[in-house]
């Protein structure tokens, strides 16, 4: 009984990661400039990574692989706003205007 | 001396996390391994409270569990409009004022905006940080100065 409901809310949290990381990727495609390409891809390194090692640790239990899949998040999560503040200070000191929308403009 | 034991500390879970084996010989393999990467940190004088952040522990548990609530809006708030397509987006950029006084508290807050989907911090100048935004409503929300407030309550 109590593995059938991990084994399900293990599924819905890998479901729901894959379906994150798509929308990631389609908006990686879409939107128009560097700079909110960098919001979309935000999505797939901060909580569709969450939700896919959730979902493992699920599936592993209370055993040293979930420890594992911890620190793995754990490291995700503390470096991947690094990668990202890296890219976009490396993209504004290489003089790439980023694309602002009209109402904004003061 | 407590900032050593608490690499000591860290770097033990760490050993015994990833060994899962737990054999005397192992054990003091591990034990002997974890002394020599704390004494060539010490040496290397990179044990203090900026790579130790013992300070901040008390009161940061809080301050995730307030943030992953956070992440967790604006992954949901991102993902509408990227289905919704480019019409519903309004990019901008803004610099916002800091009122933290330590580096690691400006750290701490440029990267919980990154971490939030939908702003960049850019750039850190003095006492302000340059925010890239997705929509105009993610940076009044930053301007609402929540964010910054609790990270700099975290420097207390």
């Amino acid at each position: 009984m109590l593995a059938d409901i991990v084994a399900v809310l293990s599924s819905a949290c890998l479901l729901l990661g894959a379906f994150l990381i798509i929308s990631g990727a389609v908006g990686v495609l879409r939107f128009p400039d560097f700079f909110t390409r960098m919001h979309a891809a935000g999505v797939t390194e901060t909580l569709a990574t969450t939700l896919i090692l959730l979902g493992l640790m699920l599936l592993a239990g209370w055993s040293i692989m979930s420890f594992k899949l911890l620190l793995i998040l754990l490291f995700i999560l503390i470096t991947s706003p690094v990668a990202s503040h890296a890219l976009t200070k490396a993209a504004l000191h290489g003089k790439l205007q980023p694309l602002v929308d009209e109402k904004n403009e003061r | 001396m407590k900032h050593c034991l608490s690499l000591a500390f860290v770097l033990m879970v760490l050993w015994l996390g990833n060994s899962g084996y737990y054999s005397p010989l192992f054990l003091s393999l591990g034990a002997l391994s974890v002394v020599f990467a704390v004494w060539v940190s010490h040496r290397m004088d990179v044990v203090d409270h900026e790579s130790q952040p013992l300070h901040l522990s008390g009161h940061i548990s809080f301050f995730y569990c307030w943030l992953v609530g956070k992440i967790i809006l604006s992954n949901i708030d991102v993902v509408k409009r990227i289905w919704l397509g480019n019409k519903s987006i309004s990019p901008c950029v803004a610099r916002l004022p800091l009122s933290q006084k330590t580096d690691m508290g400006k750290v701490i807050y440029a990267n919980s905006i990154t971490l939030t989907p939908g702003t960049v911090s850019m750039d850190i100048e003095g006492a302000t940080v340059l925010v890239h935004a997705l929509t105009a409503e993610s940076i009044a929300e930053l301007k609402g100065d929540e964010m910054n407030r609790r990270v700099s309550d975290l420097e207390l």
